[in-house]
């Protein structure tokens, strides 16, 4: 029993990490039709940010934390922000060109990141209770789960409220569904593009620095490997459905972890799988738009 | 002609490609500044990607004025503000959207027609709440008409806006338009000639991307012949089921004026 829990908790903090990192790369495709694989260096890059405020301002403290958050949420913002404004922009409706530019800046990143922090996995530590566990039903579960999961609870209540009570937000929802119309009713769509792109890197940044307490570890590499998963999710939940994401998150990632432990570390392929069958049965995703 | 009586649109040249297919070619005409003008056809022969094309929405090239002021150079959503309402062809209603937040999205500015929209529609008031994806074809015209209406406009586009709908809503719609029409010209695209014959003064009868006519609706539509010839109905006929399109060489050059 004990194992069970540990595992499900598990997963859902990294289904919680993957909707942190999906959430932005389903409304960026959604409202856009962008697929975005620069979306990793947003994560990576708040990741870094938020290691650099807790190695100078003292790891352990809950406001070097909470700073670290809000740090790594509008680096992945502004960086996020750029991309879109200095070389999205010029290739909407260019899909094969909004793939190479991705692709080239997702590589380029990598690079750079290497080249300021290095190849090596950087370790680091949180406040104390972030380091510690809780018992649940015989099971010992990191606290930085119940973090992770609080947090992209929040992300996900944060973004829903934006889209459901703001006109940005009422733009972006009936642009997802027709964004020639919305262009037809005299609104400039595009300023929304930015603001799509701001607000899923800010969750990506927050999805970094809570990676690398969840890992324990930033590297340069941390954003593309959750970037796969989260692609994965993407397509599973439904281009364009933030409640598909936050479905998906959970479903992948607690279907990893059980085939990980229970089927002899057979979770990526089962996660695989899994994307198979959904694109074979459902090709628009479990809540996505019919083709 | 004199400032009173200056056309409110002039289209001059226009031609349109949808994916590099040319769909509009070389057309011009003008929409007066008051009353409704249809632009007719039988189906495919360019008259969405007309409305399409003046909007911005497609590819186009040509000139393009609105009140005087070219517009072709600007992208939709500017045209738009400028004072040009659409209504789409199969409605476009945001579907996942409620009814009060397509009509709230459609708010070009402070100081929205609310009143006017909810004398010509009651209904639409009671189903605010409702999600737009689950009215009737009927109540999504209505969302549609209403998303035009809302502002303050000097040129209304409405495509096909009877389409598909019941006798009993066609002749609610059509009476919506003659209101309208009081205050803002219109340029109708419509299949349904008793439609036609009740709202517009002027016509406007594309063939194969092309201008083939243009002149009085009313006489167009009293003249059975040129009406079978250049529509495939005759003006008495209010059937929604043209005949298809024959390229425009094949029309007599002479209908053209």
């Amino acid at each position: 029993m004990s194992t069970v829990v540990l595992l499900a908790i598990t997963g859902l903090g990294l289904g919680a990490l993957y909707f942190l990192v999906a959430s932005g790369l389903s409304l960026i495709y959604g409202l856009m039709g962008v697929l975005n694989f620069a979306h990793g260096s947003f994560l990576t890059l708040g990741a870094f940010a938020g290691w650099e405020i807790a190695r100078r301002t003292g790891a352990d403290s809950w406001v070097t934390f909470l700073l670290s958050l809000v740090l790594g949420a509008a680096v992945g913002a502004v960086m996020a922000a750029l991309t879109e404004f200095l070389l999205v922009r010029r290739l909407y409706e260019r899909h094969i060109e909004q793939v190479l530019v991705t692709v080239g800046l997702g590589l380029a990143t990598v690079a750079l990141f290497e080249g300021i922090w290095g190849t090596d996995p950087v370790f680091i530590t949180g406040p104390a209770w972030l380091e510690q566990t809780t018992s649940i039903a015989g099971a010992r579960i990191p606290n930085d789960r119940f973090m992770v999961i609080f947090v992209a609870v929040l992300v996900l209540l944060a973004i829903v409220a934006f889209l459901k009570f703001t006109r940005f937000g009422l733009i972006i929802r009936a642009g997802v569904e027709n964004r020639s119309m919305v262009t037809a009713l005299g609104i400039d769509v595009r300023k929304a593009f930015t603001l799509v792109f701001a607000v899923g890197g800010a969750a990506a940044g927050l999805g970094g620095v809570l990676a690398s307490h969840f890992f324990g570890y930033v590297s340069p590499l941390l954003g593309g490997s959750l970037l796969i998963f989260a692609f994965i999710v993407t397509v599973i939940g439904g281009l364009g459905s933030l409640t598909g994401a936050a479905i998906a998150s959970v479903a992948v990632a607690l279907l990893q972890q059980f085939a990980n432990f229970y089927a002899g570390g057979t979770g990526d392929l089962a996660v695989v799988l899994a994307l198979a069958v959904v694109l074979l049965t459902r090709p628009s995703g479990l809540l996505g738009k019919k083709a | 002609m004199s400032a009173l009586h200056a056309p409110i649109l002039t289209v001059s040249t226009l031609s349109a490609r949808i994916a590099g297919q040319q769909v509009v070619e070389d057309i011009s005409f003008q929409v007066p500044s008051l009353g409704v003008t249809a632009l007719l056809g039988r189906n495919g022969v360019g008259k969405t990607s007309t409305i399409k094309a003046i909007l911005g929405l497609i590819e186009r090239s040509g000139e393009v004025t609105l009140a005087g002021e070219r517009i072709d150079g600007e992208p939709t959503h500017k045209i738009v503000t400028r004072g040009v309402g659409y209504v789409p062809e199969d409605r476009e209603v945001f579907a996942s959207l409620t009814v009060a937040e397509n009509l709230r999205l459609a708010e070009r500015d402070d100081n929205p027609r609310r009143e006017l929209v909810e004398k010509l529609f009651p209904d639409l008031v009671a189903r605010s709440a409702q999600l737009a994806g689950t009215l009737s074809g009927g109540q999504q015209q209505m969302v549609s008409l209403a998303r035009a209406l809302l502002n303050d406009n000097e040129l209304l586009l409405v495509d096909e806006p009877t389409k598909g709908l019941a006798p009993k809503i066609v002749a609610e719609v059509a009476e919506t338009l003659e209101e309208a029409a009081r205050t803002v010209p219109i340029l109708l695209v419509e299949q349904n000639l008793q439609v036609v014959r009740r709202l517009a003064a002027g016509a406007v009868v594309l063939a194969g991307g092309r201008v083939v006519h243009t002149g009085s609706a009313q006489a167009l539509l009293a003249d059975e012949e040129l009406t079978k010839r250049l529509l495939g109905v005759h003006g008495g006929d209010d059937s929604n089921q043209p005949a298809p399109a024959p390229h425009a060489s094949a029309l007599n050059p002479e209908v053209r004026q």
